[in-house]
């Protein structure tokens, strides 16, 4: 069943041809083989995923109406809440952590009848670009085993990659979806800040967060994009139809695009390896030939856009993780001396090194003298780098650029310094910071058969354009179909 | 802000941020903090004088509830992952000085 | 030392508990006294994921507030999360507002006891998130509940225009008064919902010359005994400590000090300001509020004359006492009643005893407001206006008005089925007088010969007229009558 997407094995269980029962249990034999080299799941839910399952087969069978994911086994980056299972961002911090409700994406799921399975590994609290700040877990890439998945859904894109999932739930607060779904081979669309409500998603950086799916897939992350899109009164930040109404992003997604224009910016691709330049050149070559116009814009704040999301990023999860202080849930020190060390023992105890680095850079930026030099002046370049798409998308529908300056680097190369893993966001970032909906998709391999993805980006709220945009080239090359060999 | 960021300022910085650090740890993440906001003055080179700081992104304003009491969690709920709690409250060691700040 | 005059200076932070139903930020109810912690949710635990959605009315209370405090009500406001660590916050920070707060530069009147009013101007009030309550007990641990945590509060910050106790009382009574008369909060503070800040310091010359004490804020006072007694006390302090050492205000000398009720003093907390660095920034999970013309003309529709003014209205007006225009003005029902009736035709006075002498005692003793009675205005006024006419008498009007508590009927319904009206008539009395007469020669005589005994004889008289009117005559037209007929 491992070569079916999402889409496909929804439909085969809806018309009868294939159980659920038998989709949950081939995905829960392949986890049983590959789990234990990729490592991409903190915990799964076997018992309860086979229950749901058969009652989607009963509900099959009984004819009564069926959920846009019915019977799909699916799974969920570990920092969103579920009333099942721990809750833990891969923090030691959480390890035991229980939430009292599930995040709305999460409802949204069961609400359309998907198989919840497990949940995935990520950097603690979504802070990084490989996975390898978990404190829990260690993930591989399913292309390389030697090679990280990327991150910060680097359990989300591997467990889609090695097919022990059919879809997945990822965040993305600087490429965290986007960044190892390149990495590992798969589709992963960051929509539009507002699109999908963040209520559940344990924050990190409030501004930026983003709910979206890891899927094999254009036409599967439609799908996923179908049950989790929409407003949230829950979420004071979650937009609502007046202002931007939601579609039927599948029924969309076969609407041919007229007229296609498409931005790229070539000092800024530049600073990528060769090999991922010449494939992007290659995948924005067939858009020419689909008969898409091809023009040049120079986005001259985007060199700036790292330097502004350390800061304010940092600035945000200073301050939403304050609350982890071994006081009300969560790690608590041993026999503390007073309160005061329930809060510093506890989080020095239980935080890893990237979450303590960026809550110390944080805390700095936005304490008494530093404000305006670091937070204010960030804020200041984010505004220009939003106003550099609002320019480029006067003249264009998208702007296409890698994803990642390299494919999946070694585990261990860039973990001693800190700020060469940051460099390693210069694509990603931008995205989050002007809010803007950005979708990666697999488009070749480099020499060690690591896979290259392209970064599309599309103004606000146009998920339905820009995944029509994708599944153009899609239709050109299968490279979905081809699989890592684990 | 062009002085760097030194070993006294990494350690009050860890007080405000309630993380009890070693003096091996102040020592690196003085060099690593000291590298990245070098980079992030890079942000310097930009005339912002005129510019408008963007907190948000979102084009939403005056998002309410109505002033409507719904269930709560309920005691057992809400105190089921405490690390320490008796019946109905959650317990920390004695708190000697008023620290509050409403 | 002959030479030497003070002032006290004192500014005031006031937190104001809203009177909406559900907290700031979540839908939890706001109850008073529930079990601990039974009154939380995953917003107000600061649960992992959780996030914060305002409420309307906390919003548009805190705006009606504002404007009761006569300021100036910007167009756009937004929140800030103010960061620090404290076992009843638990996520560390509090909503609050820092750079843009939804209502600045005001001012309130409050009463001297002079008679004369003083404007203390109004720097800034805005909207917040209460924190939750650590109860210290007897055990090595203390005890945390949330139930608080998110209460909707209003901080209103004074400018230093208050110069002794009494002042700083005055307006914390007025603002009581205030914030009760518009609805907006309960204001009651046996369950909290007033707490307030002193900032306490003394100007002192002393031989030509000008000093200021160090400043000292004084924590957390929820009693207006305990506030004004802590700036009495904590002024004089000041001096006697300043004589001693002549300590200086100056940078960073600022403390924090607590309220002994025991022992009736204030205690240093903090020395200095403690590296506090609230880190304020934009609340990324929260929207701005823009107003709209529309929106505020209707918040504003909701004001009403404030209380302090109609009191000086009542006075001027309407004669009343001081004292007795401060009853009628303690809250909005009672005053609006007022107002009501007498714009019915009822007279101020006698409309304003039967409310504070009859009414307030039946309120009371009901546990309710007067708009909650049976009562019309216009039966109101229709009553005053049956004594004012002599139909009734003074002392039937309290029988007729705990009747018409009891039944609802209109006074003068209730004042013949009750045989309280008045005889007036001179023709029917006179009878009634000359019987009296006839039967009673020894007290006629003793009136006409105008000895010792006439007083007596004349009540006796009086008396029997009155019995045999079954109490319905008008007293002041058989006393004429007597007089007439006994000259
Ligand atoms: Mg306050
Ligand atoms: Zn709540």
């Amino acid at each position: 069943m491992e070569e079916l997407t999402a889409k496909q094995l929804r439909d085969k269980i809806a018309s009868g041809q294939i159980k659920s029962l038998d989709a949950v249990n081939d995905v829960f034999s392949r986890i049983e083989k590959y789990e234990p080299v990729i490592g991409a799941y903190i915990s799964t839910f076997k018992e309860q995923a086979i229950e749901q399952a058969e009652q989607v087969d009963k509900k099959v069978s009984a004819g009564e109406p069926l959920g846009q994911l019915a019977g799909v086994p699916i799974a969920v980056k570990d920092n969103m809440c579920t009333t099942f299972g721990a809750t833990t961002c891969a923090s030691k911090i959480l390890e035991n952590f229980h939430a009292p409700y599930n995040a709305t994406a999460v409802e949204k799921l069961i609400a359309a009848d998907a198989v919840i399975i497990g949940k995935t590994n990520l950097d603690e609290f979504a802070m990084g670009s490989s996975t390898e700040n978990s404190g829990l877990k260690k993930t591989v890439n399913p292309w390389d085993t030697t090679r990280v998945p990327g991150g910060s859904s680097g359990g989300a894109t591997a467990s889609v990659a090695a097919r022990m999932c059919s879809a997945a739930l990822g965040s993305d607060t600087g490429g965290s979806i986007r960044q190892p779904a390149s990495f590992c081979g798969v589709v992963g669309l960051k929509p539009t800040y507002g699109r999908v409500s963040r209520y559940g998603l344990v924050a990190y950086g409030s501004s930026l967060d983003q709910i979206g799916p890891v899927t094999q897939t254009v036409e599967d992350a439609a799908l996923m994009l179908n049950v989790i899109a929409g407003h949230d009164s829950s979420d004071s930040t979650s937009v609502n139809e007046t202002i931007a109404p939601t579609y039927d992003y599948l029924e969309k997604l076969n609407e041919p695009v007229e007229k296609l224009k498409i931005a790229v910016a070539p000092q800024l691709n530049a600073g990528a390896d060769q090999q991922v330049q010449n494939t992007l050149h290659e995948a924005i070559n067939i858009y020419k030939n689909l008969g898409a116009e091809i023009i040049e814009v120079k986005m001259p704040h985007l060199d700036y856009a790292i330097a502004a999301y350390y800061i304010i990023a940092t600035a945000e999860a200073s301050s939403n993780l304050a609350r982890y202080d071994g006081v009300h849930y969560g790690h608590r020190t041993q026999n503390p001396k007073d309160y005061v060390e329930v809060y510093s023992k506890s989080r020095a105890e239980a935080f890893g090194q990237e979450v303590k680095r960026r809550i110390m850079l944080g805390t700095y930026a936005l304490s008494s003298g530093y404000y305006d030099a670091y937070y204010l002046k960030a804020l200041k370049v984010r505004n220009l780098i939003r106003s550099d798409f609002t320019k480029a998308f006067e003249k264009c529908d998208c702007v296409m650029m890698p994803v990642a300056p390299t494919t999946a680097f070694k585990i261990g190369e860039k973990t001693s310094d800190p700020l060469q893993m940051y460099l390693s966001d210069i694509y990603t970032i931008a995205a989050n910071l002007a809010g803007i909906p950005g979708i990666s998709i697999p488009c070749g391999f480099d020499d060690k058969d690591l896979p290259i993805g392209l970064q599309i980006l599309s103004p606000a709220f146009t998920e339905d354009k820009l995944l029509r945009i994708a599944k153009m080239y899609e239709k050109e090359n299968n490279w979905y179909d081809k699989r890592p060999n684990i | 802000m062009a002085e760097k960021i030194d070993n006294e300022q990494v350690r009050k910085v860890a007080k405000l941020s309630r993380l009890e650090l070693t003096d091996s740890e102040i020592e690196e993440f003085t060099g690593q903090l000291g590298a990245i906001l070098e980079y992030v003055e890079k942000m310097n080179e930009l005339d912002t004088e005129t510019i408008e700081p963007l907190a948000h992104c979102l084009p939403v304003s005056n998002v309410f509830r109505e002033d409507i009491a719904k269930e709560s969690l309920g005691t057992e709920k809400t105190l089921a992952n405490a690390p320490k709690k008796d019946e109905t409250y959650f317990l920390v060691p004695k708190i000697l000085d008023d620290n509050s700040g409403a | 030392m002959a030479d030497l005059q003070y002032k006290i200076i004192v500014g005031l932070e006031i937190h104001v508990q809203l009177r909406t139903k559900s907290k700031m930020f979540c839908s939890c109810a706001l109850e008073f006294g529930a079990e601990p912690n039974s009154r939380v949710c995953p917003v107000c635990l600061g649960m992992p994921g959780s996030l914060p959605v305002m409420n309307k009315q906390a919003f548009e209370y805190s705006v009606l507030a504002g404007l009761a405090l006569n300021c100036n009500i910007p167009m756009f406001t937004k929140w800030d999360r103010k960061s620090y660590y404290y076992p009843d916050l638990p996520k560390n920070y509090q909503i609050s507002q820092y750079d843009l707060p939804l209502s600045e530069k005001g001012f309130i009147e409050i009463p001297l006891e002079s008679g004369e009013t003083k404007r203390i101007r109004i720097i800034r009030a805005h909207l917040e998130e209460d924190a939750g309550k650590n109860v210290h007990s007897a055990s090595s641990y203390s005890q945390v509940d949330l139930n608080r945590t998110g209460t909707p509060l209003l901080e209103i910050v004074t400018e230093p225009d208050m110069n002794s106790g009494a002042e700083v009382r005055a307006l914390a009574v007025e603002l009581q008064r205030l914030v009760r008369f518009i609805g907006v909060s309960e204001a009651d503070m046996q369950k909290g919902h007033m707490r307030f800040e002193p900032n306490i310091n003394m100007k002192i010359i002393r031989n030509g010359k000008e000093y200021r004490t160090p400043i000292a804020e004084v924590k957390n006072l929820n009693s207006f005994r305990a506030l004004e007694r802590s700036v009495t006390y904590e002024a004089q302090r000041q001096l006697s400590e300043f004589l001693e050492t002549g300590i200086e205000f100056g940078m960073g000398n600022k403390t924090t000090r607590g309220w002994d009720d025991e022992k009736e003093m204030t205690v240093l907390q903090r020395e200095k300001e403690e590296a506090h660095d609230y880190r304020y920034f934009p609340d990324p999970d929260l929207v701005p509020v823009e107003l709209t013309q529309e929106w505020l003309d209707e918040i504003k529709s909701r004001l009403c004359e404030l209380p302090l003014k109609k009191q000086l209205r009542y006075v001027q007006e309407y004669n009343l006492s001081d004292y007795d225009a401060g009853v009628l003005t303690a809250d909005r029902a009672t005053a609006d009643f007022f107002d009501e009736v007498v714009n019915a035709g009822g007279d101020p006075k006698r409309v304003c005893n039967l409310l504070t002498q009859t009414g307030l005692k039946i309120t009371k003793e009901k546990n309710c407001n007067i708009t909650d009675l049976p009562v019309t205005p216009k039966g109101m006024a229709d009553l005053a206006k049956m004594v004012d006419e002599g139909t009734i008498s003074a002392s039937s009007a309290t029988t007729i008005f705990e009747a018409m508590v009891q039944t609802g009927k209109q006074p003068d319904v209730l004042a013949s089925e009750l045989n309280l009206v008045q005889k007036s008539d001179a023709g029917e009395l006179e009878s009634i007088v000359d019987q009296v007469i006839a039967e009673n020669s020894e007290a006629v005589a003793d009136v006409i010969s105008g000895g010792k005994k006439e007083k007596k004889a004349r009540g006796f008289l009086m008396g029997q007229v009155m019995q045999k009117s079954k109490g319905q005559a008008n007293p002041k037209v058989v006393s004429e009558i007597l007089a007439k007929k006994l000259k």
